[in-house]
């Protein structure tokens, strides 16, 4: 039985791994960026089909509305444009590709043997709920965290403006 | 085709995992290196929130890691920027093969 929420999780998929199949062999920079912002609009999506809302909501704002956006700004500011990238060493490029192989096929037939315990029922979570958990300082709460990032936010914003200024040329 | 279930979703995760890996190894640019980061920490968000949903339906924990995973994963993308433009400032490319000044 094919149902419509079936075909679109393949097609979800498929949007996502040829898009990030795409983004890392491509020679040209400026379209291996906008498959990039494809294949993470498939996993926006991917989240929507599991009944994530919010985390959807924001992987559309951080990612596809900033990353990518300050990745192709930085491509603007580095790179001459439709210049190529220069091509890759063939032997480079087919013992990355034996090693990655190895790995996902050891990962697989790993993942495959194992038996999960699967729950029968699944609840979506509300944005209340998870503002409270978010906020809650009780056992189990996630306020202590929160804070932390924010901080870690606070000096990321700190060190990339330190890091970006222009020095002033010294005069004597 | 079966209905789609956890194994399809680790399925994806890991091929999304090790395309970002491949990128990494083949890239010799530090955008398209910090693109396939971005690919690779897609994927283990992806793994978190499958797990939240499928494993323990009741409780946030996976959701939450995925939150704390997003911001981290922002705040790292603006400080490799920010370093990748004073490079390119100091050294005209943002190769790999020419940012070499520590390594003798």
């Amino acid at each position: 039985m094919i149902t419509g929420s079936t075909i679109l999780f393949y097609i979800l998929a498929a949007l996502t791994l040829g898009c990030g199949i795409i983004a890392v062999s491509t020679r040209q920079i400026f379209r291996a960026a906008i498959s990039l912002l494809f294949s993470l609009i498939g996993i926006a999506g991917l989240y929507f089909w599991l009944e994530y809302q919010f985390i959807a909501a924001v992987q559309i704002v951080v990612y596809v509305g900033g990353i990518v956006v300050l990745i192709i700004f930085s491509i603007f500011l580095t790179q001459q444009a439709g210049e190529k990238l220069p091509k890759q060493q063939t032997d480079r490029k087919i013992f990355a590709a034996l090693a990655v192989f190895c790995g996902f096929a050891l990962s697989m037939l790993q993942v495959y043997q194992h038996q999960f315990n699967i729950a029968e029922t699944t609840v979506a979570p509300t944005v209340a709920d998870i503002g409270k958990k978010m906020l809650t300082v009780d056992d189990g709460g996630y306020a202590l965290p929160f804070e932390v990032i924010s901080m870690l936010l606070l000096a990321a914003m700190v060190g990339c403006i330190v890091i970006a200024l222009r020095s002033k040329p010294e005069t004597k | 085709m079966m209905e789609p279930g956890l194994y399809h979703i680790l399925f994806i995760s890991a091929a999304l995992f090790f395309i970002g890996v491949y990128g990494f190894l083949t890239r010799r640019n530090l955008i398209t290196m910090l693109m396939s980061i971005e690919l690779i920490l897609n994927s283990v968000n992806l793994n978190f929130i499958a797990f939240n949903k499928y494993c323990w339906p009741g409780k946030l924990d996976g959701l939450f890691f995925t939150v704390f995973i997003i911001a981290i994963a922002a705040a790292e993308a603006a400080v490799a920027i920010a370093i990748i433009i004073n490079l390119y400032r100091s050294h005209q490319s943002i190769d790999v093969e020419n940012a070499e000044d520590l390594k003798y």
